[in-house]
């Protein structure tokens, strides 16, 4: 019965831990950098609070356990034993991954590395005991405040207690209830004390059987919330009275006035007065002073004096408790929204924006002139619907920050087994990028990274021989460049070894040997599938993917990827993404009557065809020169079944299409007619794949033009048997 | 209290009849999203011959079936004079291309009938049910056959 509203906390309890570890690896790294204020640890010392809290609530006993300790150690820190020195903020680095390991198994993910665990748990309990404990912990201990968006429902001051009444009407049994399962239900809540009252109990020959005589007070000591434990009654509603009463806190005593003075006797219990029963369970509110007036018909002044005055008074109080917030985390308010939603108010204003264009084409075909009132209406239309869309998509966008922290971890892990000191900086990760694309981000980067350290970064001793200092920086940035976020890898290693690279590439026979290649041409060649200049395989990265596995994720989400290399000084690799997912930069080209969109990203470059370079091999299969080279040929329109015979004309245009292989394929078009962004459109959830096809598009017209998928598309026109022709193509 | 007991009575079924190469066909009008007139499709490569293409419905990519095609009872020639039926099954949404839309009925479902299992007409496994109405022969069609699944367009 609670399990939805349980299950939809669950997920808030998720999503706000993910904020907690990123706020704990944020404040962990400002204590790397030196920066050991006291709002850094007690920050800290809070996100690690308030995941043992949320935890406990929902009984992830090992999450738990390990958060206490951590949360323990952490006290020490912040107490001042211990001090916020390198090694130390590195157990707790540690000690933070492995709680987000945790995190994740709770949530279903993979299961932790106990052995990793036991080492810290070992790591963390020497960090407590390094001083032996002393009087001055308990005088030194300050309480956190506790900030008012915390998530969950639980008592951030522990274990509440709760007197619960519970008197079964006589009925109960009737009803096929057992008051039993409410009992042991509470006791699963927590530490419970229950005292049955017996006094109803009539004499054995007036007992009848099928009633209840007994009620139970139940003092229960628990971290759940006051209305968890009344839904625990909600089985035998009508059934019972079923008061629960949450005193202050554990330490409180227990007031007189905060008991509800009830007697079964006079309040009539044989009667099923719900409303009463309601009324009943309000009364004890958490407010300390007893309420003396009336609920209703009280005198309004007297109601409305008291908390002026409060405000008067606690004015300057409540400033001065406000500041310490305010400097503690500049946290703009926001609202946690479900992506269909954003998604659906994406493509309907992406609707109205080509409808918008749509009317503006009527308004010119129907001849009226720029200046008349209509078409400037429209045109402010126009500026109007584009503003909307632009913010529209920006609410979709989120800072990279979150994956720039997940790649501190990467750093930190990849940096410890390759044996190099390395420190990741990073820059401009306010970035705003399209929550899709940090998600599918995150495994390129961190194989860029791995790359980095282990192929890029020299070794101490070799760095410090070549007058750097030790230990490695590895630069993550991101920002925006003309109308695209460009996110770089730089390393300040040895560069790319070209020789080698070359060497490589030649005894692999991905080059011939006498190819004259220029410095980027070589620098392109890691690109190559199964390309690897790592003499050893080692652990980290060479374990046969490479970068070619990068470029083809990058390529997916629409993203180009560069490399730039000076010998000595390092390497930089700078990913090109479009902003969002729901956008693409497309060549509109005409193809038999048909119009088709042809990703840009795919689009090396464009010819115009020379009718005498078109050799035919015969089977349909034919080839063209292109500078020193042979390249595939293949029409558009046959292929896709619109005409039956390739356009020979002098007029069609050739688009080379990168492959893979490193081997392009040259397609040829009636004519290109213009290079555009366009919103994609699925087809697939009601027709179906379209095989070379990836989705559709809307275009300014209202018309409907298919994008073309140009790896499936040559994948499916070349087969098997036109594999030979592609080994004729050289590098174009 | 008691609306009209023809409505409430799930015996009774309101059906959305239309013509197609000639003949009388009717869908459950439940599954009808719209009807619209015909507009030009972007065709599909690779498509089965009836699938016409697809259009733009406010923004929705819908596939257009040329349902005389489908039923293989002959082919649309003057797609002017065309009507889409916009059907919704199963959570996918498809244009159906008919020559008009004729009426909307009210059938009582004891008056359908099984088609006959011995007939060999084409168009069988498209028809789940049939009624007469006026004196005519409606035949009702089945969509879940009608819809292309999505492993035979992939053919």
């Amino acid at each position: 019965m609670a399990i939805d509203p349980l299950a939809e906390i669950r997920l808030t309890f998720f999503a706000e831990c993910e904020e907690l570890i990123e706020a704990l690896t944020d404040g962990l790294s400002a204590l790397a950098a030196g920066n050991v204020g006291k709002d850094t640890v007690n920050a800290v010392f809070r996100a690690v609070h308030s995941i043992k809290g949320g935890a406990s609530a929902f009984g992830f006993e090992a999450l738990v356990q390990f958060a206490h300790l951590f949360e323990t150690a952490m006290d020490e820190l912040r107490s001042g034993r211990i001090p916020a020195d390198a090694p130390n903020v590195a157990i707790f680095f540690r000690s933070a991954d492995h709680l987000a390991d945790q995190i994740s198994h709770a949530r279903g993910g993979r299961a932790t590395d106990p052995t990793v665990e036991a080492q810290l748990l070992d790591e963390l309990e020497s960090l407590v005991q390094w001083v032996p404990e002393d009087d001055t912990v308990l005088i030194q201990f300050e309480p956190t405040a506790v900030s008012l968006n915390d998530f969950s429902p639980v008592n951030e001051a522990g274990p509440s207690r709760f007197i619960i009444r519970f008197v079964p009407f006589p009925e109960l049994f009737a009803s096929g209830n057992d008051p039993l399962f409410v009992l042991s239900e509470l006791a699963s809540f927590g530490y419970t004390t229950i005292h049955c009252a017996t006094e109803n109990l009539p004499d054995l020959e007036d007992l009848d059987p099928q009633v209840c005589y007994l009620s139970w007070t139940i003092e229960l000591q628990s971290a759940m919330g006051i209305d968890a434990i009344r839904e625990a009654g909600a089985f035998v509603e009508g059934l019972c009275r079923f008061d629960v009463t949450e005193l202050e806190s554990v330490q409180n005593t227990i007031s007189p006035q905060a008991l509800p003075a009830f007697d079964p006797e006079d309040e009539a219990p044989l009667t099923p007065d719900l409303v009463s029963a309601a009324h009943f369970a309000v009364a004890p509110s958490p407010q300390p002073e007893p309420t003396t007036a009336p609920l209703d018909g009280s005198p309004r002044p007297q109601g409305n004096a008291a908390p002026n005055w409060a405000f008067r008074n606690a004015g300057p109080k409540l400033a001065s408790e406000a500041k310490p917030r305010d400097s503690a985390a500049e946290q703009r308010p926001t609202v946690r929204v479900d992506l269909d939603r954003i998604d659906r108010l994406v493509n309907l204003v992406g609707e109205l924006v080509i409808n918008q264009s749509m009317l503006s084409q009527e308004i010119s075909a129907a001849g009226l002139a720029k200046n008349t009132s209509i078409a400037i209406g429209l045109e402010e239309f126009l500026h109007l619907s584009r503003n909307i869309q632009e913010s529209v998509m920006m609410i979709r966008a989120q800072p990279i920050k979150p994956l720039f922290s997940r790649m501190a971890r990467t750093v930190r892990e990849t940096a410890l087994e390759a044996g190099k000191q390395v420190r990741l900086h990073t820059e401009g990760e306010n970035t705003e990028i399209d929550k899709t694309l940090v998600e599918r981000l995150a495994d390129p980067l961190n194989h860029m990274i791995r790359n980095a350290i282990d192929h890029g970064l020299e070794k101490a001793d070799v760095r410090r021989a070549n007058g750097k200092s030790p230990e490695g920086v590895v630069t993550l940035s991101a920002g925006h460049r003309s109308g695209r976020v460009v996110i770089e890898v730089r390393d300040d290693g040895a560069g790319i070894d070209r020789p080698k690279v070359l060497a490589t590439a030649i005894r692999k026979g991905l080059v011939p040997a006498d190819q004259a290649m220029s410095d980027s041409d070589i620098d392109s060649l890691l690109f190559l599938a199964g390309f690897s200049t790592a003499s050893v395989v080692s652990n980290l990265s060479g374990r046969g993917v490479g970068m070619d596995v990068v470029r083809n994720a990058i390529q997916d989400i629409g993203g180009r990827i560069s490399i730039f290399s000076e010998p000595g000084k390092g390497t930089t690799f700078s990913i090109s993404l479009p902003l969002t997912l729901a956008v693409l930069d497309g060549m509109v080209v005409q193809v038999a009557d048909e119009r088709i969109v042809v990703p840009l990203s795919a689009i090396l470059e464009t010819l115009t065809l020379n009718t005498s370079d078109v050799s035919d091999l015969g089977n349909s299969q034919r080839i063209v020169k292109i500078r020193d080279g042979f390249v595939s040929l293949l029409d558009l329109g046959v292929e896709l079944g619109y005409r039956d015979l390739p356009c020979d004309s002098e007029s069609a245009v050739l688009l080379l299409i990168a492959q893979d292989n490193g081997n392009p394929v040259a397609i040829a078009v009636d004519r290109i007619e213009e290079q555009r962004q366009v919103v994609i459109k699925g087809i697939e959830k009601n027709y179906g794949r379209v095989p070379g096809i990836a989705a559709a598009t809307i275009l300014g017209d209202g018309s409907i033009a298919l994008i073309l998928d140009p790896a499936d598309f040559v994948a499916l026109a070349c087969g098997s048997p036109k594999m030979s022709t592609g080994q004729l193509a050289l590098a174009g | 209290m008691t609306p009209a007991p023809r409505l409430l009575d799930d015996t009774v079924k309101e059906l959305l009849a239309f013509r197609v190469a000639g003949q009388d066909y009717a869908v459950d009008i439940m599954m009808v999203r719209e009807i619209r007139s015909s507009t030009a499709a972007t065709s599909l490569p690779r498509a089965p011959a009836f699938v016409r293409g697809v259009i733009n419905l406010r923004g929705m990519v819908l596939p257009i079936l040329d349902l005389a095609r489908r039923l293989g009872i002959g082919e649309e020639s003057d797609l002017t004079r065309n009507v889409t039926i916009v059907v919704d099954h199963d959570g996918r949404s498809f244009g159906l291309m008919v020559d008009a839309v004729s009426d909307i009925i009210s059938i009582s479902s004891d008056t359908l009938q099984r088609p006959p299992s011995l007939s060999s007409e084409l168009e069988l496994g498209f028809v789940s049910a049939l009624a007469i109405v006026d004196g005519k022969m409606i035949r009702i069609l089945d969509l879940e056959a009608v819809i292309p699944r999505h492993s035979e367009e992939a053919a």
